[in-house]
């Protein structure tokens, strides 16, 4: 499989993450400056864990400690792709290339590279993931500069884009499979307790994430489990419950990094 | 924030998600075989973004009306089947209509 198919089937996700990273670019250009808020993509490549770890920075409270543990859980789900990736690689990807070419396992490049009929080559992955990670850095440039220029009322409408994605990745899954549904709405009860119960309001706002992941998906693991009956096509959906494999697909295969 | 604590929380950040895909990606070759742990895996992403989103986006905008109305907005197009694009497009113009009625008002 060549560099250059690779370049061509990864232009949709390019086009796309610039549109989600434009709204992580604003969102940014809040706390820090352009550059930085640049840099931050262009080390990360992650949508959710980005944006988080930007509100553990916003939080003068926020620590270290949590960040990590905040990274660690948000992004795990990258550790199951890469798993499930290592499995569907050529033999002459090796380990040199995979350290270097890691990066590039998201939602998305790793659906599209899973997805292949072929074994996947280190050359073709390294295309898929080009214009992904062009359109993820300069997506955030152009947003953090704007998010500078622009007046408040813009910037705060722009700003939301990024929940409107993470809606729109949630709602269909919601929709399609009832224990997603259920535990999404332990998640959220859990997040509003964190925010309005007094008691709770000292928890910092990157654990309050954690715990209410936490809770709500060991709930859902314990009392759903994900059906597991069929192996073929277990690596394309490992990262949603199965069962709702449609309706999940038209809201993942566009989803942010 | 200044610029020692970025230097940081950046490297905290980009050294956390880097291992995590790298590491796997590089030693493991087989399944994680827990049905338990690969549900729990699985639960993630979706509860992880449904904590991050409320109810934050009521206070991401200028007013709680507005970011209310957004998530309103957002679920509806949503159910009705637009993409994230599209979503979002609705979330952003519910936004400025709000916020805009209420700067004239």
């Amino acid at each position: 499989m060549k560099f250059s198919k690779g370049v061509q089937d990864g232009l949709p996700i390019g086009l796309g993450y610039f549109a989600v990273s434009f709204s992580f670019g604003i969102a940014g250009s809040k706390l820090l400056s352009w550059p930085l808020v640049t840099f931050i993509s262009m080390t990360n490549l992650t949508s959710a864990g980005q944006f988080a770890g930007l509100q553990i920075m916003a939080d003068a409270a926020g620590t270290f400690i949590e960040m990590a543990i905040a990274t660690f859980f948000i992004n795990l789900r990258y550790s199951l792709m890469a798993i499930s990736l290592s499995q569907k690689v050529a033999p002459s990807f090796g380990t040199g290339k995979r350290l270097l070419l890691a990066t590039g396992i998201t939602d998305e490049i790793y659906a599209l590279a899973v997805s292949q009929a072929e074994p996947v080559t280190a050359r073709y992955f390294a295309g898929l993931m080009v214009l992904p990670y062009i359109g993820w850095s300069s997506g955030t440039l152009c947003g953090a500069v704007c998010g500078e220029i622009l007046p408040a009322v813009v910037t705060n409408a722009l700003g939301v884009a990024l929940y409107g994605m993470f809606v729109a990745i949630v709602v269909p899954q919601m929709k399609a499979h009832r224990p997603t549904l259920i535990a999404v709405l332990i998640a959220i009860a859990c997040s509003c307790a964190f925010r309005y119960v007094p008691a709770l309001s000292g928890v910092t706002v990157g654990f309050a994430i954690i715990i209410c992941a936490l809770i709500a998906s060991l709930l859902g693991a314990a009392f759903f489990p994900v059906k597991d009956d069929d192996d073929s096509t277990d690596d394309q959906n490992v990262a949603q419950p199965s069962g709702a494999q449609p309706a999940g697909e038209c809201g993942q295969s566009k989803e942010s990094a | 924030m200044n610029l020692r604590d970025y230097c940081f929380f950046l490297l905290v950040m980009a050294g956390v998600t880097y291992l995590l895909r790298a590491v796997p990606f590089v030693l493991l070759k087989g399944k994680i075989k827990s049905r338990f742990w690969r549900s729990f895996l699985a639960y993630v992403p979706y509860t992880v973004l449904a904590a991050m989103t409320v109810p934050a986006i009521f206070y991401s905008t200028n007013s709680v009306l507005s970011g209310a109305c957004a998530l309103v907005a957002a679920v509806i197009a949503s159910l009705l089947g637009r993409g994230l694009v599209g979503v979002a497009v609705v979330a952003c113009i519910t936004v400025l209509g709000v916020d805009g009625i209420m700067l004239l008002l």
